[in-house]
């Protein structure tokens, strides 16, 4: 189903970047349905009605503008050997830059969020083992002296990251 | 198991593909593999479940996804797997985990809710709760992005 189509203009909510219908239909089209194919902006030309040449210049425009963050693959972390965890730390506003610069600095800290409770600090990280995820956990804790809750996947029901747009 | 190809290909993917007509030969020239390899071991590693998806990841924030939140829930053990089903089933839903409570942490069930707004967040996590039963949740809204980035793997 084609939810673009139902849904009320939100005139007031734009995107600072104006992407036309056009836009829109590319990216939807490269977000689910990437093609996996020699030419795959020719073929997503060829669902959205343009020409290669016109998908591309859209998807280059939308990249430098920033509404695209990537192209590429996401993986299973797990499949590939690598464990993972969300983490969650009481972080005071004198220590957060200092808790921030720390944790950020580990290139297995993949998205770190400050979130509005007492837990305001939450990271996931991902690591070559569950060893080694303890082990960063441990030397965050003694370079900070905050203690990092470490919440784990038990049980994954739903990872969508795709927008309808 | 991943054949060598596979492996190569995997490694060439850690970056972000170029937007060119023929990506995947820029891709496939990384790896020292012919085109029509990396594209077959792609397809392959797709369906195996090595790469949960391949495509565009957009900034929210600018696609009219302005607010974000982690809806934590404390659910009855024995009802984990029904409750986050359905959970997961809600569209405004992106992510859906089980996680074992910690010491002084007793929630064990994340979602995480995207809207327009954190009005429409407050309002999507009471129909939630209305749908599944529970009343014991807790908003948490965010509000910096302190890092996102794509995880290198092998590297």
């Amino acid at each position: 189903m084609d939810s673009s189509k139902t849904k009320p203009k939100t005139g007031n909510r734009k995107p600072k970047t104006a992407l036309d219908r056009l836009d829109r239909a590319i990216l939807n089209e490269i977000q689910s349905h990437f093609p996996i194919e020699s030419r795959p902006y020719e073929e997503v030309g060829r669902r959205v009605g343009a020409s290669e040449a016109e998908v591309i210049r859209r998807v280059q425009t939308m990249y430098e503008t920033g509404v695209i963050r990537r192209i590429g693959a996401n993986f299973t972390s797990r499949k590939l050997g690598y464990a993972s965890t969300l983490c969650a730390a009481e972080v005071a506003p004198e220590k957060l830059q200092l808790f921030v610069e720390v944790v950020n600095r580990y290139p297995g800290v993949t998205h770190n969020y400050l979130r509005r409770h007492r837990y305001n600090v939450w990271f996931t990280l991902i690591a070559e083992s569950e060893e080694r995820v303890r082990e960063i956990l441990t030397e965050i804790s003694q370079a900070t002296g905050i203690e990092v809750l470490s919440l784990p996947a038990q049980e994954i029901f739903k990872i969508k990251v795709d927008f309808p747009v | 198991m991943l054949t060598d190809v596979e492996k190569r290909v995997i490694l060439a993917l850690q970056r972000d593909l170029e937007v060119v007509p023929q990506p995947f030969q820029a891709l496939a020239e990384r790896a020292g593999v012919s085109e029509e390899e990396a594209l077959a071991a792609i397809r392959s590693l797709k369906e195996k479940g090595y790469i949960r998806r391949f495509g565009a990841t957009l900034r929210h924030q600018l696609s009219g996804f302005e607010a974000n939140a982690l809806v934590v829930w404390i659910i009855p053990p024995a009802e984990l797997s029904r409750v986050g089903k359905k959970l997961a089933g809600h569209r405004a839903v992106t992510h859906c985990y089980a996680r074992p409570p910690a010491p002084g942490w007793p929630y064990n069930l994340y979602s995480m809710v995207h809207g327009k707004s954190p009005e429409e967040i407050r309002a999507l996590a009471a129909e939630m709760s209305k749908d599944i039963g529970i009343a014991d949740y807790d908003i948490l809204f965010s509000e910096a992005e302190l890092k996102k980035t794509t995880m290198r793997y092998f590297s």
